[in-house]
This record gives C-alpha cells, structure tokens and sequence, in this order.
C-alpha cells in the first residue's frame, strides 16, 4: 500500500478556505452580537432556547433544498409548491377533527401523496427547462401561491376554526392550539441551565436528516447524486438522468410538505394565501449560508446554515430593539443577509 | 414570446403563415381575449375605463420601454431595474423635504438621480457579468437585497444618521419615514398639468403624428422598393386617418369620452423615449449591444469589449428607470413610502412579455401594447371579480396569478425553445 | 536585413505545453499571392502554428512562442485575434463565425461598421454615431460580387445554404482592406463537391488579387490541385517544403506519416479472421458534432484488437460513442449473432459492452468523487454489485467498495494517496486508470477503448497499452481501440481501420506500408494517386 500512497499535509489556510470568507464572517458577526447581547444584559438561555427551537422548526424546510440541488436543478425555488401539499394535509387533519400526535402524523400522511404528485409534475416541467430551473421556478412558486389563494378564498371547508364566520373562504392564519400546537417541541422536552430544549422537535429534525443522508448511500441516491455532478458520465452508466432530476424534485416537495407541517406546529398557526411567497429564498439564502452551493449540499449545511440563520435572526432584534427602538431592523436585517448570501452565490463563477 | 425561425421566403397569405402568427403569439392574444372578456364582465363604462388606462398609461410606459435595451443586449429581463426605480424615488423623497415645487421640483430630483442612477447601474451591470448565464435570478434577488438596503436607509437610518427634521414626512418617533406620502402642493401631476388636453383632441394629435411618421417610412420603403414595409405603412396610414376621423367626429358630439383629460407632456416624454430607442439601435453603440446579444462569443472575437457593452445596457437602463419611476410618482400623487417600488421590475416584466416580446427580443410595439394590455387586466380584475364571484380579493388574486404566470410561462418557453435549439445543433 | 519580398515569414517558430513539446524549429515564408498547403497528421502541429498566427490566448496563457513572425519584413508581435486582424491576417473558420439573425452586410461588417456624425455623438461621443448603412451596403455588395455571388446584400443569413455562409465568411475577409494574408482552415469539410469547385476556383481569384493565401486541409488532391508549396508537418517539426511541381499526393502521403516503427507489443501473432465474428456494423451513421460518422461498415473478430485510426474530425470517435448510444446513431448491428439497439446504453452495457471514453474529464469521470466511488459506478448500477439490502432498499456495501478499489488500485498500479481521494487530484494517467478499472469491473466481452494515452506521459503510456495486450492476451476480452496515434495502434493492434470522412477508407495490417495509411487518411480512393 504505501508505495501506492502520497502523503497529505493538513494545511489551515487550505481549510479556511474551503470554510469560506462568507460563513466566517458570519460566524463571526453572530459570536459578536452574541457578546454585545450579554453585555446588554439580554438573558442569553433565552436566546439559545429560541435558537433552537427555530433551529428544528425550520430545518426539515432547508434540508428540503438537498435533493433539488444534488440532482443538479439548483436551489429549490418551487419550494411553496410543497409547502402548499403540506398545507393541504393540515387542512385535512382538522377537518376529520384530528388531535394531537394523530393529527400531526395523519397531516403529514395526507400531504404525502399530494406532494409527491405535485413534485412530479414539477420535477417534469424542470426537465424542460435545463439551464433555468431556478428563475422559472420562482415565478412557477408565485403564481401557484397567488393560484391557490383563489382557492382558499373559495375553499367548501366549513370548520369554524378554519372559516370565516361570515362569506366564504378560510382564514389567513389558522390556529393549532387546540390539536397539536408545539407537540413536538413539548414532547420529552427539558429545561437544562434556563435552557430549554424541545427534544421531540430536534429528533423529528435529525430524524429527517438522517433520512436523508441514508437515502444517498442507497444505490438510487448514488445515482441521482451523480447525475447532479455529472449528467453524461451518469449517462454513459445507463442513468436516466431526467429520471433521477424528477426523483430528486418529489423529494425536495415532500420534504417541503412535511417541512411545512414541522414549523407550523411549532409556530402554532397554519399560515395560508401569501405566506409561502418567499419562504423559499429564506430556506435557499440558509443552506447557503451553511457553505453549500448551487450544486452541492450536504447535512452538514443544513445543519450549520439553519442554526446561524436563525440564530442571526433571533439576537437581532432584542439587539436593535436595546440599541435603540428599532424594531424593524430584524426584519431589515433578514432581507439584507438572506438575498445578499444567495447573491454571493450566484456571483461565484461556475466552473462550466 | 419567441418567434419561430423562417427562412428567407416571399409568399403570400397562407394557413402555414396564420398558424405560425397564433402560435407565436398565444400569448398575447390569449390576454387580449382576457382583457376583452374582464370588461364586459366588470360592467365599466368606455369613459372610466378610458380614464384609468389613460392615467395608467401615462405612469407606467416609460419604465416598460427601460427594460428593451438590456434584453437585446442578451442579458433578459433586468429585474434590477428597481435599483434605478429607487434611485428616482429617492430624489423625489428629498425635493418633497426641501419643499421644491412643480417643474423645478422634477428638475432638480433628475438631476439629482441621474449620478446614483448611472452609478448603481455600473454596479448592478459589473454583478449580472459576473453571473453571467444566471442574469435574470441574480437581478431578481438583487432587486430584493437592494429594497433591504432601501429600507435601512429609509426606515433606520433617517433620523439617526441622516438628518431630516420633517414632521410631515417622518415618523412620529424622529426616525424613519411614514408608510406613506403624499406630494400634493408638491410635485403631483407636475408634468402632467403642464398641459391637458381632452382625449379625442389626443387622438386627434396622435393620428396626425402617426400620419407624417408613416408617411416617412413609406416614402423610404419605396425609395428601398421593399415590398413588405410598403404594405405595412400604408395600413399604417389608415389607420391614422380613421384615428383621425373618429376624433373629429367625437369630439364634436357630447359623448362622456370628451371627459377624459390626457397629459399631453408626459405622453410627448414617452414619444421622445420611444424615438431615442428607436434611434438608438442605429448607432454603433446599438448595433455593438444587438451583436452581443445574438452571440456574445462572436462579439469577443471581434473585437467588442463584451463586458463593457453589457454594463453600459444596465445603466441606460437603469437610468431611464429612475426617470421613469419619477414620471410614475408625481403621476400617482401619493406613493407608498416602502411599496411603490417594490413590484416595478415584476409589474413591467409582465407588460412587456404579455405585448409579445421574450426574453431575447423585445420591441417598442411590444412595450406599448403589453403596457395597455396588462393595466386593462389590472383594472377590471377586482371588479369582474366581485362581479363573478362576489369577492373584489378574488380578481385581485386572479390578477396576481396572471401576472407571475405570464412570466413563467415566457422565461419557461425561452428556456424550453434554447434547450431544443442547442440539441438540434449537436444533430 | 529587410525581405520585403515576402508577405509573411515565420521564423524558428516553437512551442512548449507544460514539458510538453509540440513545434519546433518551423519555418513558413510565404510571397503575396501565392496559396501555400499545410499537411500533416493530428498532433503534428498545424493548429498550433495557426493559433500562434492569429494571437490566440491559449499561446499567451502558457508561456508565449519561440520564433520569430514577420509581416512585409517587420517583426510583429500578436498578442490577440485582434492584432491579427490589424496586421492584415485573416481566417476563414472551420465553424463560422457568422450570426444568424444578422444581414450579410452587419456580418461582413462586424465590428468595422461606416459611421456618420450626428446631434447625439457630438456630445457623448463616437458611441452614439449613426451607422451608415448605404456605405455599408456598398462595400458589401463589392465583396460578393468578387467571389461571383448574386445574393442580395442585406438578406438575413439564418437559412442560407452551407456553401453560402463560406464564402460570406470569406466575403467578411477580404472586405478587409490591409488584408494580406488569408488562412483557410479545413474549408471543404462541409461543403458539397460542387461548393467545393467553387471554393477552390474562388481561392485563386484572391490569390491573383496578391493576397497569400494559407490552406490547411487533410484532402491532398485539393492541394495538388491549387497550391503553389507545400509545407509537411510531422511531430512538430517541418520535414519539407515541396514545389507543387515536384510532388505527388503519394510523396505528400509518404512525408506526413514518416517511420512509425515502434515497439510491438502483441506476442502472439495469429490470424484474427478465422475466429468468429463477434461484432458486425453495416451502414453506421452517427451523429456526433466534429466527428460524424458517415456509412460505416466493420466486422470485429472475438479476441482481437482492432484499431480504429484516422485524422481528427474525420469520424473515427464516433463509432463507439455512437454503439454504446452515447451519441444518436443508425444502422444495422449484430452482436454475438443477435441483433443489436441501438441509442440505448442500459442495453449495450447490459449485452456485456464497455466503454472507457476519449472525453476522461467530462464522461469517464465524476471528479469530485472518490476513487472508489467512480471505479465501482457502473457496476453497481447496472449489475447490482457491491450492494446489500436493507428492507426494499440498496444500500452501498462501503467494505466491498473498499476492498475492490484496493485491489484494483494495486493492479493497475494507481498512484494516490488512497481510495478516498478525489479522482480530480489525480494525474491525467492515474485518472485513465481509474477510467479503465471502472469498465473492467463490468467483466465486459467486448471494451471500446478511445485515444487511450491521450495526455498521459511516456511512461504510463506503456503500462495502459500492456494492460489492454494483457485484457485481449489473458481474458480473451475483444477490443477495439481508437486513436490518433498511428504509432500505438501499430504496435499493439491486430488490424487497423482507417476513417476518412466518415466512412471506413479500408483496414491495414500493422505491417503495411507507412504510405498506404498516409494515402487512406488523405482520402485518396485505392490509395493511387
């Protein structure tokens, strides 16, 4: 063996940048106002339990970008097309009248189908657009949102909870308290230093990512991987690469569905009509963050990503509001950092 | 939406020619078939409607015809022309604090935003080369992270860093300005007043305009001997007489069309600009940004600095947004402080699309057409809506999804269509 | 010492790639209006030389030349296509370089438009002038009428027949009023035999205009036909300039392809006809860009090696690319006595086929990946192996994987660092190795192999050409090798298949004769004169 091996040296400035300037100087910024927030005398165990309990409620959302970007159609703009699915099974689940952990799962249930469905649809159309997938997505995101408040505003479903009193249409926001508001962060939840922890969100979390990563050591997620790296080396195995990109999609919809379902119960609303508009540049502009590309992504950026996107968010605005009565300078701050990160991105010049 | 190759042949009126047009043009007169639909349903009079589009027309067309260079420069929809939108939004917001009036008030906010205009068009064009073969998305964010900036500065910044002791504009807390503002006694109708004449005395203006121009282009195609031109200015000219004629005989009568007051200035700007351009594409600095939209690697070889020409389609761009977006607000009277802007890449994307261009050619016949096109839609929408469905959100909705349908089906059909012709190369 | 009479001399011109040598001492001296013929093989030199001509930044990005070019007698230094131009070098492009939705006169005018003054530019500048098109069309109309073209000047180019777009090409040129010399590059690759005539026809009247004229192109009867000298390039290096009056295409033929005597690797020598057929192709076409495969017919014995030669561009790649259905083909093939699909890859790969592809970067490799991610690929995909079930789901098996590329890293003695490292680390023979290990994991009956050495040094050149003797000695595996190197087909390969113009010109024996190759690959029919 050792004639056959060269040794490697490990080298730091070799590892800084595969880390990146963007990710360090974010990491830095967070440890800063990190620092600036003790010295304000912001109770930090707040902040960290509110870190992560956003950390799990938005990861299933971000993780949902790994299959689009992997199967080389980019990042996953059409993102409220699956979080529409899971909408959809949320719907459903409160009008069969369902509680608690039946609910949740039996919304996650329905929405499946419905995603996988819409995913392969979509998953066709990206097929035929090779090159753009990403602006076409936006706008196919849009106008499917825009397309389905139509339908909520004349949606037959006729639960009080969910309609209005008054005319037709279901409401904007719809409450979960009474079925299965933060059941999963309650579930095995402890408090740990002041810090609270929403054990069940997490597992759910890395339950998922897992999921995930086990699905790219089988021998599809090999291919599909692949196809995304190289569309004609995997071609010249056999590889049905238009096959492997609408795999890839359905995936990124259902993840997306239940994605949806994981914030929702933890925010304690179903948001319907606009809501889902931008959601997918905040879930690109995090996996981002965690260092993945327009053609690469791993767990690992998901999980770093979320965390300090989130994380971000949540100092930010106790920050501002301290420093002076700002308080729209978080919401500021996310348009800035999230569009600015994907900018970055698409700046990079692409090696073909 | 893209036109299908044709080969160098003369021919008369066939079925192939027909079916070609329609397919080519679905678009287009899917949403005349929409708009004429919407208005019988929303139940307007010709003298409202006449009205609206009119005003609608006047705010809204110089920024569609902004979007025309970059996208035969090859670099598609610019998106970014917010940044420009932005920049004359800015101007107006400060010639309202100095309390600057009038023609002097849009005087001065131009020059002021012609500077920041060039400048963050250099910035936004030196960004879209670098992404180059992602134009479009990357104009798409930018234009969000430019709001996110446009906010710190408007919302953050005013008060603290900026100074502005202004009780009307800004907020009660001295920091940032108020959700909205209202430019009465200011800067409102500042072009438009200047001169107003009744809609058929605009009609009757335009078809004789109409009348001489095509009447220089017929004698030119017949100098040339070209067939083809010949018949389309004379139909040109026809149509100018018959403008004419129904002008006349209107504006005679008592009917509720002699209401309607057209700004005879503004309409004259966007005469002005619709020349330029036309003027423009005959200059070498035209003919260089054509060459490097048909194929930029061509243009390279020959000599043209690729780069150079694209950033300089971005900031004419970019410019004429800011004009333009001055020309909307003193239109418009009151202007949503945060809102006005935001939708103006997307809004005029749409027009220009829905008027048949795609995103490698675009035309002023396509600006001019699609702007009415989708302000018909966007005034009978609500109405049709409440009429239909009881629910004025509905049309609103229904709207919207027209909209940013309009633009995924264009960018998907031109992503489509490259897609074949690149696989039929490898043939 | 000042030689005005020649229009262009390169003097002492060579070039270096990276170690890599692949001109040296060349020299060109051309008088105004003659029409001077390069030939030569692939790789021996001809785009080099043009691409130092013209400027090329491929030359300048790696170290510049050696040499000296001058132009009328003064030594000039060309550092871009556009002090090319400026110096009065034209070219007439294999691909055009026209744009479709263009006029004839905005391409023959690209970048040169007339312009006049007007209101605008006298404050903003040049920029803003007017184009003047009646100027323009003018000087237009002069060109075509020159090369005997009826066509009106301003008819969009989008439509028109190949053989037009040419000679606009060429119209574009000698618009160029400095044009002093004029290079054509493999002209008659597209065209009709008609076109072609005309071409050759048109050739000469700019000669006799005094403009030089430099023709490169692999077709010798058409250099006997119109030039005046002929330059023979070979390995870099010149190895005469002829008098068109005192040669032949047999001569020609002769000097391209030299002494390929190389060292032969094949041990047992036996009579490959007599096995049976394993692989029978009639009227293949393909459709490969730059290497179109015309009507091709070859029958490939079990156990043999056949090499597939030619010059590039000729069609010879794509014969395999379009079998294993990489590229659209047609035809009628039959392996193993059943007949054969084509344009579908599962199916070939599944008939027992492999392919180790002369595109290493793009096809043969996924360069972010591991060593042993890529050598066990194809194989896991398409004959389930290394894997294991878990529930209804494959799951890699990483021991297998490891083991395997273990194993074939020692075989095939592939220098890394380990089976994890990124095959893009690796050099450009280890990566053909880890290519070729991929395709024997397949445990194939018959392996393609194209331009097998290609960028690999000396060495590890060896080693690949005795691991396929070894495949074909060993395993009795069928193989069919293509390149471009003569030599190597030489000596490893049983028969020798010449393309020419997508068709197969004939097949040779190793021992054959240096000129009878040279003659196949000039296209000459019979290999007469």
């Amino acid at each position: 063996m050792a004639v056959h091996e060269i040794t490697k040296q490990f080298s730091l400035k070799e590892a800084l940048k595969t880390f990146g300037l963007p990710r360090i100087i974010i990491v830095l910024f967070l440890i800063t106002l990190w620092v600036v927030s003790m010295s304000l005398e912001i109770p930090f165990p707040q902040l960290l339990s509110d870190t992560l309990v956003r950390w799990g409620m938005n990861g299933v959302l971000v993780l949902a970008m790994v299959p689009s970007i992997m199967a080389g159609t980019g990042l996953y703009f059409g993102l409220p097309v699956g979080i529409i699915c899971g909408l959809i099974g949320g719907l459903l689940a409160i009008e069969l009248n369902l509680v608690g952990f039946t609910a949740f799962f039996a919304a996650i249930l329905f929405s499946i189908p419905l995603a996988m469905i819409a995913g392969w649809g979509y998953g066709w159309m990206m097929n035929r657009l090779k090159g753009s997938e990403m602006t076409v997505a936006t706008y196919i995101g849009f106008s499917i949102v825009s397309l389905m408040c139509i339908f909520w505003a004349m949606a037959p479903f006729k639960s009080p909870e969910m309609a209005w009193p008054i005319g037709r249409g279901l409401r904007v926001t719809i409450s979960l308290a009474s079925r299965y508001d933060k059941i999963l962060n309650d579930f095995l939840s402890f408090r740990i230093f002041g810090i609270y922890i929403p054990t069940g969100l997490l597992i759910f979390f890395l339950g998922m990512c897992l999921l995930v990563k086990f699905f790219f050591t089988t021998k599809v997620g090999i291919a599909l991987k692949a196809s995304g790296e190289n569309p004609r080396f995997s071609q010249a195995s056999g590889v049905h690469v238009d096959s492997m990109r609408i795999i890839g999609n359905i995936f990124s919809t259902v993840l997306g569905a239940i994605g949806i379902l994981v914030y929702s119960q933890s925010f304690g609303f179903l948001q319907l009509y606009t809501a889902p508009l931008f959601m997918g540049f905040l879930a690109a502009a995090s996996i981002l963050i965690g260092g993945a590309s327009i053609k690469k992504a791993s767990i690992l950026h998901v999980l770093l990503g979320t965390f300090l996107f989130q994380g971000l968010l949540v100092v930010s605005l106790p920050v501002a509001n301290k420093v002076a009565t700002l308080g729209s300078l978080a919401e500021i701050s996310r348009i800035i950092v999230s569009n600015g990160v994907i900018l970055y991105a698409l700046a990079q010049k692409s090696g073909d | 939406m893209q036109k299908v190759e044709r080969t160098n042949s003369k021919g008369g009126l066939d079925r192939d020619k027909v079916k070609r047009f329609l397919v080519n043009n679905i678009v287009t007169i899917l949403f005349l078939v929409l708009c004429l639909v919407g208005l019988r349903l929303s139940g307007l009079s010709l003298a409202f409607y006449l009205n609206d589009i009119v005003s609608r027309i006047a705010r809204n067309t110089f920024l569609v015809l902004a979007l025309i260079i970059p996208v035969l420069a090859g670099m598609g929809l610019n998106f970014a022309i917010v940044l420009g939108a932005m920049a004359g939004q800015s101007a107006i917001i400060f010639i309202t604090h100095w309390g600057i009036a009038g023609m002097n008030g849009i005087m001065l906010s131009v020059l002021i935003c012609t500077p920041v205009a060039l400048l963050l068009g250099y910035l936004t064009g030196k960004l879209l080369d670098r992404a180059r073969g992602k134009e479009m998305i990357t104009s798409l964010i930018l234009g969000y992270f430019a709001n996110g900036v446009y906010q710190l500065i408007f919302l953050i910044l005013v008060g603290t860093v900026i100074p502005m002791n202004n009780e009307v504009l800004v907020l009660s807390s001295g920091v940032g300005l108020r959700s909205s503002i209202d430019l009465s006694g200011g800067l409102r109708y500042a072009i438009d007043d200047v001169i107003r004449v009744t809609f058929p005395v605009f009609v009757l203006y335009l078809s004789i305009g109409f009348i001489l121009f095509s009447g220089y282009f017929l004698y030119k195609a017949i100098k040339n001997k070209d067939s083809r031109k010949k018949k389309k200015y004379i139909a040109f000219i026809v149509l100018g007489v018959l403008g004419f004629v129904w002008a006349l005989i209107t504006s005679l009568s008592i009917s509720a069309v002699n209401m309607v007051r057209v700004p005879l200035l503004t309409m004259l700007i966007i005469a002005a600009l619709c020349l330029f351009t036309h003027f423009f594409f005959k200059t070498k600095m035209g003919q260089d940004l054509r060459t490097v939209g048909q194929d930029p690697h061509i243009a390279e070889v020959s000599g043209i600095n690729v780069s150079r020409r694209k950033i300089q389609a971005i900031m004419i761009s970019t410019l004429l947004a800011a004009w333009g977006q001055i020309i909307f607000l003193q239109n418009l009277g009151a202007f949503s402080t945060y809102g006005s802007h935001e939708q103006v890449g997307m809004f005029a994307a749409a027009a220009i699309l829905i008027g048949g261009a795609s995103v490698s050619k675009a035309t002023i016949g396509h600006a001019l057409l699609g702007t009415v096109l989708f302000h018909t839609l966007f005034i009978v929408s609500p109405l049709a809506g409440r009429n239909l469905f009881g629910d004025a959100q509905i049309g609103e909705y229904f709207r919207s999804f027209v909209a940013y349908g309009v633009i995924a089906v264009a960018l998907g059909l031109h992503a489509w269509k490259k897609l074949m012709q690149h696989k039929n190369k490898q043939v | 010492m000042q030689s005005s009479e020649y229009v262009l001399q390169m003097d002492g011109i060579g070039k270096e790639y990276h170690g890599n040598r692949v001109l040296s001492g060349v020299d060109l001296h051309l008088k105004p209006g003659e029409i001077h013929g390069i030939v030569g093989e692939n790789g021996a030199g001809k785009s080099t030389l043009m691409n130092i001509l013209f400027g090329m930044s491929v030359i300048q990005s790696t170290g510049g030349h050696e040499g000296v070019v001058k132009i009328d007698g003064k030594p000039s230094s060309i550092h871009s296509p556009v002090d090319a131009m400026n110096l009065g070098i034209g070219m007439v492009h294999q691909e055009f370089m026209l744009i479709p939705g263009f006029s004839i006169t905005e391409n023959i005018k690209l970048n040169r438009e007339q312009t006049k003054p007007n209101l605008v530019s006298r404050v903003f500048g040049k920029d803003m002038r007017t184009l003047d098109r009646v100027a323009m069309g003018k000087d237009a109309r002069q060109a075509l009428d020159t090369l005997d073209m009826n066509i009106d000047q301003w008819v969009t180019i989008a439509g028109l027949p190949v053989g037009h777009m040419q000679f606009i090409e060429i119209a574009r040129e000698i618009d160029k009023t400095n044009l002093k010399v004029l290079v054509f590059d493999e002209p008659t690759a597209v065209l009709t035999e008609s076109e072609a005539v005309n071409l050759l026809k048109a050739m000469k009247d700019i000669a006799k205009r005094g403009i030089a004229i430099l023709f490169i192109t692999h077709r010798l009867q058409e250099i006997i036909d119109v030039c005046d000298r002929i330059t023979v390039l070979r390995d870099g290096k010149m190895v005469a300039v002829k008098e068109q009056k005192e040669t032949s295409i047999h001569q020609l033929a002769e000097l391209m392809i030299g002494n390929k005597v190389g060292e032969v690797m094949r041990s047992k020598k036996k009579d490959v006809c007599t096995e049976p057929v394993i692989l029978s192709i009639k009227n293949l076409k393909v459709a490969m860009s730059g290497e179109e495969v015309k009507n091709v017919s070859l029958e490939v014995h079990r156990g043999e090696i056949i090499g597939i030669g030619g010059l590039a561009g000729q069609g010879k790649l794509g014969i395999a690319n379009g079998i294993m259905g990489l590229h659209p083909a047609s035809g009628e093939v039959i392996y193993e006595g059943e007949s054969f699909k084509l344009n579908d890859t599962i199916h070939a790969l599944e008939r027992g086929m492999a392919f180790v592809s002369e595109d290493r970067r793009s096809v043969g490799l996924l360069l972010d990946s591991s060593i042993e991610q890529n050598i066990a690929f194809t194989a896991m995909q398409r004959q389930e192996k290394y894997l294991r079930t878990i529930a209804f789901l494959k799951q890699a098996n990483k021991k297998e994987i490891r083991s395997l590329a273990q194993q074939m890293i020692k075989d095939l003695d592939i220098r890394c660092t380990g089976p994890t490292q990124m095959t893009r680390r690796l050099s450009g023979g280890n990566q053909q190795k880890v290519c070729i290990a991929r395709a024997l994991c397949l445990n194939p009956k018959l392996l393609f192999v194209s331009e097998p050495t290609r960028g690999i040094d000396v060495g590890a050149k060896k080693l690949v050409l005795q691991t396929l003797v070894r495949l074909s000695e060993d395993l009795g595996m069928t193989i069919v090798m293509t390149s471009s190197e003569l030599a190597e087909l030489i000596s490893v390969c049983d028969r020798i298949a010449i393309v020419t113009e997508g068709k197969i010109a004939g097949i040779l024996k190793p021992t054959d004769s240096q000129v009878e190759f040279g003659l196949m690959m000039a296209g000459a029919k019979d290999g007469s004169t």
